[in-house]
């Protein structure tokens, strides 16, 4: 019997220096574009992935947690803990490290890791007063809406 | 894909939750504690989230210094160490936390109305103690 998906989610911190430069403006130019962002800076990132499916009837499981945590600290606290998310890695030569833009990255990276349709969310939050959260679309919910809205027509 | 970013902002305010057109006992009984007419508070937490495109140059849904100020003037500065019930904004309504919802929702609103390129609203969350949340938008 199926019913609506269940969600699992998983928790990583991981600690990255960044700074905000635009290579088509000079030093000051870039302190006064970024502020403090422009100069040499780190945060602790609380890192939340979501995936969300049918528990398997027979191990009771979305996924299995230990190959989810397995996946998180291959894909994830390899690339980004301890590293500068500028220098040490190659997604920030054209674009801001901002948390939007790190939170796509690393929906990226977990869409190519995990198993096919199981990400549902990635929640990555820089500071305890600030967090991003890129949902994907639910496949599940989006059904049960149309099935409805069919249902209010005939 | 949907991304959606948020940022909470704390301010410590005090209320009374009464109607002046019923009697201390009636409020005693709806309101209960809360009612008490020397007033009580709480540091609010709210939390704004805006969702819609990254703008590409930003890097941002929102620029987080547009929306402090706006959730500065708007809301910690005119409501912070305030009694919420000499507000304007609760001169018809009880300053309930679901009020305090509905106010920081309109105040955010009027903030987008003035932006060049307003992201959309998605959720306005209160805490108003650690175990009492409200919120309005996207679950």
């Amino acid at each position: 019997m199926s019913g609506r998906p269940v969600r699992m989610t998983r928790a990583i911190e991981f600690s990255a220096s960044l700074r905000y430069r635009d290579p088509e403006l000079g030093p000051e130019e870039n302190a006064r574009a970024f502020g403090p962002r422009a100069r040499h800076h780190g945060h602790n990132y609380r890192l939340e992935v979501t995936v969300a499916g049918e528990p398997d009837p027979r191990t009771g499981m979305v996924m299995d947690l230990v190959e989810l945590k397995e996946i998180l600290h291959a894909e994830i606290m390899t690339r980004f803990d301890h590293k500068d998310l500028v220098e040490d890695t190659p997604y920030f030569e054209k674009r801001l490290p901002t948390p939007e833009n790190l939170a796509l990255v690393i929906r990226q990276v977990l869409l190519e890791a995990l198993p096919p349709g199981l990400l549902a969310r990635v929640r990555l939050q820089p500071s305890e007063d600030h967090w991003v959260e890129v949902s994907e679309e639910d496949p599940a919910r989006d059904h049960w809406v149309g099935a409805s809205a069919d249902e209010a027509h005939s | 894909m949907k991304v959606a970013v948020t940022r909470r902002y704390v301010f410590p305010a005090a209320h009374v939750l009464c109607r002046d057109d019923l009697s201390p006992a009636e409020n005693e009984r709806i309101y209960g504690k809360c009612s008490n007419p020397n007033g009580h508070g709480h540091d609010y937490g709210v939390e704004i989230t805006l969702s819609g495109p990254i703008d590409p140059k930003s890097g941002s849904v929102v620029d987080p210094a547009w929306l402090d100020a706006q959730v500065r003037r708007r809301v910690l500065d005119r409501f912070g160490h305030r009694l919420l019930n000499d507000d304007p904004a609760f001169a018809e309504r009880v300053p309930t936390a679901e009020n305090i919802v509905r106010v920081v929702e309109e105040e955010l609103e009027k903030a987008l109305a003035e932006h060049p390129d307003p992201p959309r609203l998605a959720r306005v969350r209160v805490h108003e103690t650690r175990r009492n949340t409200f919120e309005t938008g996207d679950s």
